[in-house]
């Protein structure tokens, strides 16, 4: 993101935020069962936080543990010879081989649907899946692909010189979601 | 955490880069190690992107390290050799850059017999420029690679008692080395025939002792060079077996070193001449593991700088 944030306001605070993924894990667990075969895979970078307490709730609603994915998609980003600075790449993280597995992708928030793309492509090279589904804490519209969420915690309408930030406790100290204005820098 | 960002066009050398930058370098392989693993050992990330691997000296290990990680990152690379180049049919290295550059690369691999010549090519074309070895001057991959290897083991640089046996004088590897492993707060010490030392070398912040047993006390990494035997002609040292009695590393030799020492070499290795086969295969030994790391240190740095290539663009 380039500029800077302001924020305008905040959409949720951390009770909203905590009711919205237990309701989350409860569809998620609805459609698909408790199974073993059930894989979260979080996108960094606060789509691992965000299927981190997806997988929490889940754990508590089962009462069985559930490892987490993580999966970098910077190899696959769209955009490698448009922007200026590269992003680092971070590795990723599957706990173990995907094949035939029904993974819930993870991510804080779906806008352009480019992420999530890639986050496929990404997802193929390492086995194929019985089946991949899509899971956001927020839906702000205004795709650019055809990609729709099957969980959204919450759908959101933002102007194009706005941001929908997602903050998560662990890693941010707090969950929030806040409206933010971007200020576009000089140039 | 501020983000470190790559801004050079060309990795020429180790000298010049800053603690950052090599950390960077590190860091980013450490990702890019993951892809080797996969079932499917490519990512798209340089699709598109054409790389030329410019050997003008022979090279088996280096481009065949480079040329998997180009595959890796989907670039379309191309190789040019001496033998087959239009070098030999009286070319100055100045028109085969300029043709080359007509064709527009991004990235150009380039190995040469005499040093500064990457440097040169790096001023003359668009195309990021990597040094692959440049006589005896610099070869930045391989160091980082050492490093990389090293980290792996040690969890860090700074502090690190490094000695570095054999031929100093003629060694591209040894110059890197030192570059980086000084910047990185490592301690370096040099050992090795007095006719293999090169002159002044103290003012680079390194120890020099010159015998074995001194360079093995305290180390925690040992770093053998291969002999180059195709020199002997020059009488470096009177013969291969006093060589190995002196400075080869035996089991014995190494009873001296620390108990988690770790033994490198860069190869290509002369068995039972700098190094006898039982530590070269032994429990210490990371030389394969430095070939593994090589890809992935070489994705690294030709994703780095092809991605910088963009803001001069």
């Amino acid at each position: 993101m380039s500029g800077e944030l302001r924020l305008k306001k905040t959409l949720f605070d951390d009770q909203q935020m905590r009711r919205i993924v237990r309701r989350m894990a409860g569809q998620i667990v609805e459609r698909n069962g408790g199974g073993d075969d059930l894989m979260l895979v979080g996108i960094r970078t606060r789509g691992v936080p965000f299927a981190e307490s997806l997988a929490a709730e889940i754990e508590r609603l089962e009462g069985k543990p559930l490892e987490i994915g993580i999966l970098d998609i910077t190899l696959y980003r769209d955009d490698f010879s448009t922007i200026a600075a590269q992003p680092v790449v971070k590795e990723t993280r599957l706990p173990g081989p995907i094949d035939d597995q029904t993974l819930v992708l993870c991510d804080d928030v779906l806008y352009t649907g480019r992420t999530v793309r890639a986050a496929l492509d990404a997802l193929i090279d390492y086995g194929r899946p019985r089946s991949v589904q899509l899971a956001v804490m927020i839906d702000r519209g205004d795709r650019e692909l055809p990609i729709q969420a099957d969980y959204i915690g919450k759908t959101v309408s933002a102007a194009a010189d706005e941001s929908v930030e997602v903050r998560f406790a662990s890693t941010d100290g707090t969950d929030t979601v806040m409206l933010m204005a971007i200020k576009r820098n000089h140039g | 955490m501020a983000e470190a960002i790559w801004t050079r066009k060309d990795l020429v050398g180790i000298a010049g880069l800053s603690p950052a930058e090599i950390q960077l370098i590190l860091d980013t392989a450490d990702s890019f190690r993951e892809v080797s693993q996969r079932p499917i050992k490519k990512v798209p990330t340089l699709r598109g992107k054409t790389v030329v691997n410019l050997f003008f000296e022979s090279s088996t290990r280096t481009r065949s390290s480079f040329e998997i990680a180009e595959k890796r990152l989907s670039a379309d690379s191309l190789n040019f050799s001496s033998a087959s180049s239009s070098l030999s049919k009286g070319e100055t290295l100045v028109d085969t850059a300029l043709n080359l550059q007509a064709m527009a690369p991004d990235l150009i691999v380039i190995r040469h017999a005499h040093p500064g010549v990457p440097h040169m090519l790096a001023d003359r074309v668009e195309a990021g420029v990597i040094n692959a070895g440049d006589g005896a001057h610099e070869h930045p991959t391989q160091a980082l690679l050492d490093a990389f290897t090293i980290r792996q083991h040690k969890g860090r640089l700074e502090g690190l008692k490094v000695s570095i046996v054999g031929d100093i004088e003629h060694s591209r590897v040894v110059r890197s080395n030192i570059h980086l492993l000084t910047t990185m707060g490592a301690q370096v010490t040099l050992a090795g025939p007095r006719t293999m030392m090169p002159v002044a070398v103290d003012k680079m912040g390194v120890r020099t002792v010159y015998n074995l047993d001194d360079a093995l006390a305290g180390a925690d990494v040992i770093m053998m060079l291969r002999v180059q035997l195709e020199r002997q002609s020059r009488l470096l040292f009177p013969s291969v077996k006093e060589y190995f009695t002196l400075f080869g590393l035996t089991r014995e030799r190494l009873k001296r070193a620390k108990r988690d020492v770790i033994i490198m070499h860069p190869g290509p290795m002369n068995r039972g001449v700098e190094i006898a086969s039982e530590v070269a295969d032994g429990r210490y030994s990371v030389i394969l593991e430095q070939v593994a790391n090589g890809v992935a240190v070489r994705m690294a740095v030709l994703y780095l700088l092809a991605g910088a290539q963009q803001e001069a663009a």
